[in-house]
């Protein structure tokens, strides 16, 4: 029997305002221990909250990013649970009804566009962090209050790396509409699945698992594939799945039960009373309609029509706003468009993934890259070259003509001092020679590729091929 | 000097006939004479003095000072004050000192207030006697082998004693109302959202309310008018306009149109309550008020209402003390589960624990619908039907206690008969109307309480009122200590 798998997400996002949801404390990251409380996010006795306008602003952006409707009343409502990182035994969400809701993404499958619905995006309060030191175990509470979104979908995925594409694009567009930084390695975003097998044609849900700690997209993508796997493995020798929540452990490369449904808590949500009706009226939610960046999805569309990009390119390079916005910077300076993307999609972004980098922490400007091309298209350098002065030009930041000038790369066009050359490494090889005469026609590419050595790869190429071809013939 | 009102010391400060260091000393004095037999106060601020005495430098540099400044003053142990314990009378929080001041606590300070102790209370304000603190048993100074009532019962026996010239009590479901009855006092219980709730320990969020005891209904007034309005700091607290509520003394009563509810008057009520009110409301037909019969049928429903609402909210918002931060935490236990049952095991009374039941079944999943939805539907009901009462009358007048001060253990093994001290008083509560209690008499020497409930954010009309009241009845009640 085939299966197929169904995916839910369930997404959390820091939002990226200065202060707290419910206190004026600063959201910053890794700053000394219990240094950004105050009595509202210490959950101290006769404390309040009082809700955030900006983090209103940010949700309902989000929401708009993702094609949600805006709910015009909303509450927030506590939902209660002891644990010692959460000050007040209770978390203070969004429950009956959410910010957000009834949206979607879309993604480009194998099969072509797939929209992926969101259920509910809502706001609520992150909690602190427990540190686990030998015997004790200590609490901070500077993260405790910091406003988050929680995105959750429709079970609409199908395989692990349409859970990935998703979770990538979604990421995508927060970083574009700037409503979170998104570090996975910070905390700020995070992304727990939910997922089931059942047996293809099927239209009934199987029985779920949840799968917790997935801290970057390949782990999602590695743990979605062990836990289908698992599950199928599982009905396939008779057995039942059972209803429980997994953490994804990385190092053994395997989805481990945290609790069954047994244990899972009753949460008892109600309203929560020390707040009132979040109310918006429509010029809120115009005003912020208005702030709304240019998303992926329109840019790609754009750079396609405009610029005549290839979807391919167009897609990756939409897929960080960085990254577009150093293309376009090129492209307005005065590049031809398609010689940018391919640039920016072969050494920039080959550079950028072997180094572990973002275009944001590049040296180089988008002015240099256009330089660099154009002494390509001048001839001053070759396509070989330019190569060199990218990596160099990577390295320090200097200007791409400075590298030329300073290390003599110009290119040799000057017919006679290559023929030359060509004629010193004749006389060097005389066994190409002697092949190159009885037919072997790959003795041509050997000379070519010794002339440019000996011209330290600066003589032009297509004038070193005409030569070399004609020199031979002479012999 | 001890049983002047408020504003007579204020006038004496004014007139330096008293400086408030003498004011503040000999009150400390009184604390000391009564307070063993009477033990509203929880602690005593001894140096209190010394804000005194920064009163009466600013009068001796002619700088203007508030109606309050320099008056010695005292707050129910579940308000926060900087610096100061707040312990809510629960062993829990025996040790746990506040960090920061309400805001009401900041309104009096500015009020130039001389703040002298903490008081008494039912745990977490949880009771109708202030049996359930884990500390002291509060007596009623009338009778020392009575209660004060509760919650609020170290505020309402401290005034009422002279130990305090006004007090700060907060009132869920009477816990102003009901002790300020029992003990003979002016008892105030704002609208809701009247006075901010920043920095009071929550029992129930959507109906706690603070107010001031205070000896006559003018002082209620002073009070008030330095601790209403709104506050950034608590988001349920109300915009509206905070007029002088000292305008409203001394007001003709004439046309001034009184409901009586017939439900709140009927069984259950001691003869001798009615029997005081009676006369107070015949004093109000010779001032040309007119009185009404009115019906409130679903008054009846609001004790329900209240505990599954009240302790639905109070299982949430007691959630917080489990020994991990702050107060007490249980000495042995073997993992964190062990220290939170154990902590809170040891550190709640009772009560507590009842209500944490109580709210936790209410909202439990599968229950959730049947109790706490069902609650905030009757919460509707109740409030529709004295809005409409109000469209009638300006102002409704009941008993606030069904009964005078009782024995100490008298209700305190029967849950239900001690909630039922409660049941004029709740329904205000459920509705969020504000209401004062005043004194209308005594019964077997024994202080009888009349409640008058206004209409939201009339509080003004309802001094009027009372003011009148206090007037023609003028009784001047003092206990015999």
């Amino acid at each position: 029997m085939d299966f197929e798998a169904v995916i839910g997400l369930e997404i959390h996002a820091e939002l990226s305002t200065k202060s707290k949801i419910f206190c004026s404390c600063t959201t910053e990251f890794g700053k000394d221990a219990n240094t950004h409380c105050c009595p509202v996010c210490l959950g101290l006795p006769g404390a309040l909250p009082v809700l955030n306008k900006s983090v209103v602003d940010y949700a309902i952006k989000a929401g708009l990013a993702l094609n949600c409707s805006i709910n015009k009343e909303t509450y927030m409502a506590r939902k209660n649970y002891f644990y010692p990182d959460a000050p007040k035994n209770y978390q203070i969400t969004q429950h009956e009804t959410p910010l957000c809701s009834e949206g979607y993404i879309e993604i480009e499958t194998e099969e072509g566009v797939k929209r992926i619905g969101i259920q509910r995006i809502h706001i609520e309060e992150d909690a602190g962090k427990a540190l686990h030191e030998g015997e004790s175990s200590l609490i901070d509470f500077n993260r405790s209050g910091v406003p988050l979104i929680e995105i959750v979908t429709k079970p609409d995925m199908r395989s692990p790396k349409e859970a990935r594409m998703f979770f990538e694009k979604l990421r995508s567009i927060l970083l574009y509409t700037e409503v979170s930084d998104c570090k996975m390695q910070e905390g700020s975003l995070r992304c727990d699945a939910n997922v089931s097998v059942r047996p293809k044609g099927s239209t009934e849900f199987g029985v779920k698992t949840e799968i917790k700690n997935m801290n970057s997209f390949k782990a999602l993508e590695k743990a979605l594939e062990y836990e289908i796997e698992r599950q199928i493995n599982a009905i396939k020798n008779g057995e039942r799945i059972v209803q429980e929540t997994r953490r994804w452990d990385e190092a053994k490369g395997q989805t481990i039960v945290m609790r069954s449904k047994e244990e899972a808590h009753d949460y008892r949500y109600f309203p929560e009373p020390d707040m009132v009706y979040l109310k918006l009226n429509d010029e809120w939610i115009e005003g912020i309609r208005k702030t709304m960046p240019e998303l992926p999805d329109e840019k790609k569309k754009r750079y396609i029509e405009e610029f005549g990009l290839p979807e391919y390119d167009a897609n990756i390079i939409t897929t960080s706003k960085e990254l577009a916005a150093f293309f376009e910077e090129a492209v307005n300076i005065g590049g031809n468009p398609k010689t940018i993307s391919n640039w920016i999609m072969g050494e920039v972004l080959r550079i950028l993934n072997d180094r572990e980098m973002e275009i944001k922490d590049v040296k180089f400007t988008s002015k240099d890259l256009v330089k660099l091309i154009s002494l390509v298209e001048k001839g001053t350098i070759s396509n070989t070259i330019a190569k060199k002065v990218f990596v160099e030009m990577f390295e320090t930041g200097k200007d791409p003509e400075k590298i030329v000038e300073e290390k003599g790369l110009v290119q040799i066009t000057d017919e006679g001092a290559i023929r030359d050359i060509v004629n010193k490494v004749l006389d060097e090889n005389p066994q190409s020679v002697a092949d190159f005469k009885n037919g072997k026609t790959k003795a041509v590419g050997f000379i070519v590729g010794q002339v440019m050595k000996a011209s330290k790869g600066k003589a032009n190429p297509q004038m070193v091929n005409k030569l070399v071809e004609e020199e031979l013939l002479k012999r | 000097m001890h049983y002047l009102s408020a504003h007579e010391i204020r006038d004496l400060i004014r007139k330096k006939e008293v400086t408030a260091e003498e004011v503040t000393i000999k009150t400390l004095e009184r604390i000391k004479e009564v307070d063993d037999k009477v033990n509203a106060y929880l602690e005593v601020f001894e140096d209190a003095v010394d804000s005194a005495k920064e009163i009466d430098k600013k009068i001796a540099q002619g700088e203007d000072i508030k109606d309050l400044a320099g008056i010695p003053m005292a707050i129910k142990d579940n308000i926060c004050m900087k610096g100061r314990k707040t312990t809510c009378a629960s062993k829990i929080l025996e040790n746990f000192v506040s960090p920061y001041d309400a805001t009401v606590v900041e309104r009096l300070k500015e009020n130039g207030a001389v703040i002298v102790g903490r008081l008494n209370m039912d745990e977490f304000a949880m009771g109708s006697s202030t049996e359930n603190s884990a500390f002291k048993k509060t007596k009623n100074p009338y009778d020392l082998e009575r209660v004060p009532g509760g919650s609020s019962g170290g505020s309402a026996a401290a005034v009422a004693a002279g130990e305090a010239y006004y007090t700060l009590g907060s009132d869920t479901g009477g816990s102003i109302r009901q002790p300020a009855s029992l003990c003979g006092v002016v008892g105030f219980k704002p609208t809701y959202g009247r006075v901010s709730r920043y920095g009071l320990v929550a029992f129930a969020s959507s109906l706690d309310q603070i107010g001031p005891f205070t000896r006559d209904v003018e002082d209620a007034a002073l009070v008030l008018n330095a601790i209403c309005g709104k506050d950034s700091k608590d988001s349920t607290s109300a915009d509206v306009n905070v007029e002088d509520f000292t305008t409203y003394l001394n007001k003709s009563l004439k046309g001034v149109k009184v409901g009586l509810p017939k439900e709140y008057f009927g069984e259950g009520i001691d003869d001798g309550v009615k029997k005081e009110l009676e006369k107070a409301i015949a004093l109000l037909k010779d001032l040309g008020v007119e009185i009404k019969e009115i019906s409130l049928p679903m008054s009846q429903y609001a004790l329900a209402v209240y505990y599954i609402l009240s302790s639905s909210e109070a299982s949430s918002n007691l959630a917080r003390f489990d020994g991990i931060r702050y107060g007490v935490r249980a000495k042995d236990f073997e993992d964190v589960v062990d220290l939170y049952v154990k902590s809170r095991s040891q550190g709640f009374g009772n009560e507590v624990k009842r209500r944490i039941m109580l709210g936790t079944y209410a909202l439990s999943s599968g229950y959730y619908d049947a109790y706490y939805k069902k609650a905030l539907k009757v919460k509707t009901l109740i409030i529709n039907e004295f809005k409409k009462a109000f469209e009638d009358v300006n102002l409704i007048i009941s008993p606030t206690s069904p009964s005078v001060a009782f024995k100490f253990g008298e209700k305190a093994d029967d849950p239900l008969k001690m909630y039922l001290s409660d049941i004029c008083t709740v329904p205000v509560n459920i509705a969020g109307l504000p209401a004062v209690s005043i004194p209308a008499g005594l019964s077997d020497n024994l202080p009888v309480g009349l409640q008058i409930i206004g209409n939201y954010f009339k509080e003004g009309e309802i001094i009027s009122l009372a003011h009148g009241i206090e007037k023609a009845l003028s009784l001047n009640l003092r206990p015999n200590l």
